[in-house]
Formats: C-alpha cells, structure tokens, sequence
C-alpha cells in the first residue's frame, strides 16, 4: 500500500508571508502514529494551491469585503455594529486561532460562529446569523483572515476536556453502512487516493473553505456533514452539541499548524 | 433408472428452492469464507466487472486498482490490487470477503457489501436522512456473485 500521492513538498506562503503547514504531531495525536501534522494544502493539486497563495487570486476574499461591510454596519434593537464595541476587525487577532473556546460566563463551549451569533443576539438585539449561512461564513472568514499564519492553540483541559474526549470518540466510531470513521480516512488513509479524491489529513485550520465545487464558503461542520453523509450514515446537523465537540477535537489534532483560513479547495 | 430419478428430483429441487440467502443468514466459515451461492445461482463474470466500476454500485475500484479494468478511470490505493485475486483465494474465501469483509479481515475498512443491520446511526443512501434497518444490502446476493465471478478471472499471469 504505497503512499503513492503522499503530502507534497511545496511550500505555502501567503502573500509572501510563510505558513507553518507542516508541524510536529501536537499532543493531540500522539498514539496515532502520526508524526507531522500536515495541512490539507498539501493535498491538493497546484493550481487549486496556487489560488490560495495570493489574496487577489482567492475567491473567498470576495466574502471578507463583504463582511468588513457588515461589520461597520449597524443593526438590531441596540443601535450598534460590531465596529461599537471591537473597533476595527484587527482586533480579533488571534480569535480563530483559539476557537472553539469555553466560555466562562455562558458556560459553554463556543465556536467561532456561536461567538458572533450570541454577540448578534446579546449585544446587538439583531436576529442570529444561520449557523451556516452565507453571511455567518463571511464573517468568520474576516474575523479568520486576522488570524493568518499564527499557530493553531486550542484549550483541550480544564472545562474543553469533556468535549474533547467526546469529540475525540465521534472521530473514530464508524457509521453509516459503510462503517467508516473518520480515522478509516483522514488517519490510516491520509495520503492515498479514493477513487479521485486525495486524502488528506481532514485538518481544519484552513476553514472557512472557499470550494470549487460549491463556488463558495464552506465551515467546518458542513465539511463534516458532506464525509459522515459519504459513508451513507444519518449525520449530526451543524451546530450541534456533537460537531462542537469534534471541531474541538479535530483542531486540536492541528495545533501548531497556522491559521490559514479562507482556504481553497476543490 | 433410479439415479436418474435422483437427478431429476435435484433438479426440480433446485429450480422450485433455489433461494436467495438473506444478508441475515449468511454463513460464515471460521476465517470468513462463505461456501454457497447466496443467490443459488452462479455469477457472470461481465456483469461483476461493471459492478465493480460503477460508482453507484460495487465501486470498489474506489479502493482497489485492477488492471484488468484498466480503461476505469481514478483507480484507488486504499487497497490492496486485487491483480491476482482469483489465484491467492477460494471462490468461498472471495464470497465471504465481499459479502463481509470483516469476517476476514477484522477491523477492515473495506464496506460489508451483503449486510443489513447492525449499523451505528445507518442512513438512507446518500442523502445524510436516517435510514430504517434492515437497510437494503449495498449489493444484491446476484451482483455479489457476479462480483466473485469476476475476481476468479483475476489469474497471476
Ligand atoms: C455591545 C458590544 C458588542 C457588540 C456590538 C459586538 N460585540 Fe463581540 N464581544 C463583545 C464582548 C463584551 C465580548 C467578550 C465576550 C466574552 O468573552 O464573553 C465579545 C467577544 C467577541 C468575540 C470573541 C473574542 C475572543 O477573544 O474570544 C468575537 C469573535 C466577537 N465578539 C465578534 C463580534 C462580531 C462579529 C460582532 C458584530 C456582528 C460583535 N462581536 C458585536 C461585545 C460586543
Ligand atoms: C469515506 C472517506 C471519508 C471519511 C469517512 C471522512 N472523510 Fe473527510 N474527507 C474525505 C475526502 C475525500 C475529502 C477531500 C479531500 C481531503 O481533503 O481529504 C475530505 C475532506 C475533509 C476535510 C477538509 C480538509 C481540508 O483541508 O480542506 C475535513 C476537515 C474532513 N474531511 C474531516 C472529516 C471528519 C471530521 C470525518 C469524520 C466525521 C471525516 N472527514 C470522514 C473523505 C472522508
Ligand atoms: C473503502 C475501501 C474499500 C472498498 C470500497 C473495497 N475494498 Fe476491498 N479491501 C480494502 C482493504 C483496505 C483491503 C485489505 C484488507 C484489510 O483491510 O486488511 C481489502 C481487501 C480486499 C480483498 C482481498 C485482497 C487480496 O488479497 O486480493 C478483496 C478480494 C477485495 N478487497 C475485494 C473488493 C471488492 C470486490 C470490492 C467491491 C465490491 C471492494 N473490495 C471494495 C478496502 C476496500
């Protein structure tokens, strides 16, 4: 079973700035027998890499505009827009980076896009985003993009482990009727083709997703719903208690890897 | 006179209980191999090689390279070749690989074609839906054997 295709060589810069997209296996894999974490970049073919390595070449900079529209734009009960309270979106350096992330006061687990939606709701009194609409995915995508090249850093002690472990136990059980779990994949099979498909690591710290195949954004759990869907299961539905505690899981699996969203793949 | 009786009593027997084996009742050997027909009928090796290429049906070419299908486009490494299939293995050994895989090869990735229960969170096809069990099975008991005829034309050269 040769690994044939395998992870390339290339190197990922964006606009000139260099991407960690290779890391020592952080703790999350140990026992995998995985010894690099590698970015789903490297899996692709190069002209799809090529689009991402340049801001004016990547389609999903398009939805960041858009979104540094609306985040100066005022909405809901509370007269205010994101900008009142965060001043400009390069305040959120350093977010994606560390999301999902317990919060505290909630006493929750929060991704990224629960954060902007309980800001929306709370802060705002405007009407939640669609957890996966197009308006939620552009604004993670702007909030995502100020994060670019810093290291993945997701808790997983503390209040995140419960999460973790759950998250960790979705990853490997094998559903649908063809009893595949994301490990038979992303773990035992990264670097070999299925069918014509390259299969990669399943790292998600190039999400948002700008695909081809769609022509637009994609988030994390629809990604998740699309491979548990493939292996002819009933899948979670985004924003659920279960793909919280994978996306957890799963980012941790690429701590160390740069933020490297709004990606491009096919 | 009496042998032939025989014979001509098998042969209605077989016409009248030439039984399907439901997925539930397979029989496996102890290292997975099935011995009998599960359609009671035997294979054609043509229709197994379509089987096995089409997407929405066998698409074991997903994981598997054959040479023999060479003209099959995007041929998988998940797998083992299967060049030279029909010469490492019984006819029984193959059934039982496809019907159920795991039988053979525990904790294989490799999908049980001929299974229909049993399933953690079964869905109904493609469309991310729940499914009911028992769920139809991936292959039906004709197209296994059609898939095993195939694969005993798999020679090493
Ligand atoms: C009225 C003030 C207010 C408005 C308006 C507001 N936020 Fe917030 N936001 C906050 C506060 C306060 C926090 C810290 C919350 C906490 O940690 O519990 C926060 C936290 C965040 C965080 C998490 C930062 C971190 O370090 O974890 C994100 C992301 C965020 N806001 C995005 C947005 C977006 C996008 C909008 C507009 C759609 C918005 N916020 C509008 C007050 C606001
Ligand atoms: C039947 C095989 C299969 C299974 C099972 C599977 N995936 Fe995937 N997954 C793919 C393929 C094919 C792709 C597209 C190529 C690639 O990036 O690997 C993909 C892509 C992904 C990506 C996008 C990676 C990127 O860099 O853009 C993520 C994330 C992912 N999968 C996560 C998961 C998770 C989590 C599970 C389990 C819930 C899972 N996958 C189960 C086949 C699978
Ligand atoms: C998702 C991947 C996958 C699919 C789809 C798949 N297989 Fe397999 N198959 C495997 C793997 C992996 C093995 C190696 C056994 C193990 O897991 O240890 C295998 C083993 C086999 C073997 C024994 C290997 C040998 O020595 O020749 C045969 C025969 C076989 N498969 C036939 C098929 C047929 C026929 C189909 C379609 C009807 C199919 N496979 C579909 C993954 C797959």
């Amino acid at each position: 079973m040769a690994f044939a295709g395998g992870a390339d060589d290339d190197v990922l810069s964006i606009d000139g700035v260099e991407m960690t997209s290779k890391v020592a296996a952080p703790p999350a894999l140990a026992e995998t027998g995985i010894d690099t974490a590698i970015s789903g970049w490297h899996f692709r073919e190069d002209d799809t890499q090529a689009m991402q390595t340049d801001s004016f070449d990547n389609p999903a900079m398009l939805a960041v505009e858009r979104a540094a529209d609306v985040w100066n734009t005022v909405e809901g009960t509370e007269g205010k827009s994101c900008a009142t309270c965060h001043e400009g979106p390069e305040s959120m350096q350093g977010v994606r980076a560390v999301y999902p992330k317990w919060n505290e006061t909630a006493g929750e687990m929060r991704t990224l896009a629960m954060q902007i939606n309980a800001c929306r709701t709370e802060n705002m009194g405007a009407e939640a985003y669609k957890y996966d609409g197009g308006d939620m995915t552009a604004m993670e995508a702007l909030i995502t993009v100020q994060s670019q090249g810093m290291p993945v850093n997701v808790a997983t002690d503390g209040p995140a482990a419960e999460y973790w472990e759950k998250g960790k136990e979705i990853y490997y059980t094998r559903y649908g009727q063809l009893e595949l779990s994301c490990a038979s994949c992303h773990e035992q099979n990264y670097g070999n083709y299925i069918r014509a498909d390259h299969l990669s690591q399943g790292q998600i710290n190039g999400f948002p997703t700008y695909r081809l195949k769609n022509a637009g954004l994609v988030q994390t759990h629809n990604r998740f719903r699309g491979c548990i869907r493939d292996t002819r299961a009933e899948t979670f539905s985004t924003g659920s208690p279960e793909f919280i505690a994978l996306e957890l899981y799963v980012a941790s699996r690429g701590n160390g890897l740069s933020v490297e969203g709004p990606s491009v793949r096919q | 006179m009496r042998l032939v009786a025989i014979t001509a009593a098998i042969v209605v027997a077989g016409g009248a209980f030439a039984q399907e084996v439901a997925p539930t009742d397979v029989s496996y050997g102890e290292y997975g191999a099935v011995e009998a027909s599960l359609s009671g009928a035997p294979g054609n090796a043509e229709a197994g090689a379509e089987v096995m290429s089409q997407r929405s049906l066998g698409n074991c070419v997903a994981c598997h390279q054959v040479s023999a299908l060479g003209d099959v486009p995007f041929q998988g490494e998940v797998g083992p070749s299967l060049d030279g299939a029909g010469s490492r293995w019984e006819e029984a050994d193959l059934r039982g690989i496809v019907a159920n895989a795991k039988m053979t090869f525990p904790e294989s990735v490799m999908p049980a074609f001929y299974k229909s229960e049993g399933f953690i969170r079964p869905g109904d096809a493609f469309t991310g839906k729940a499914g009911t069990e028992p769920l139809p099975p991936l292959l039906t008991a004709q197209q296994v054997e059609d898939v095993v005829a195939f694969l005993m034309t798999l020679k090493d050269e």
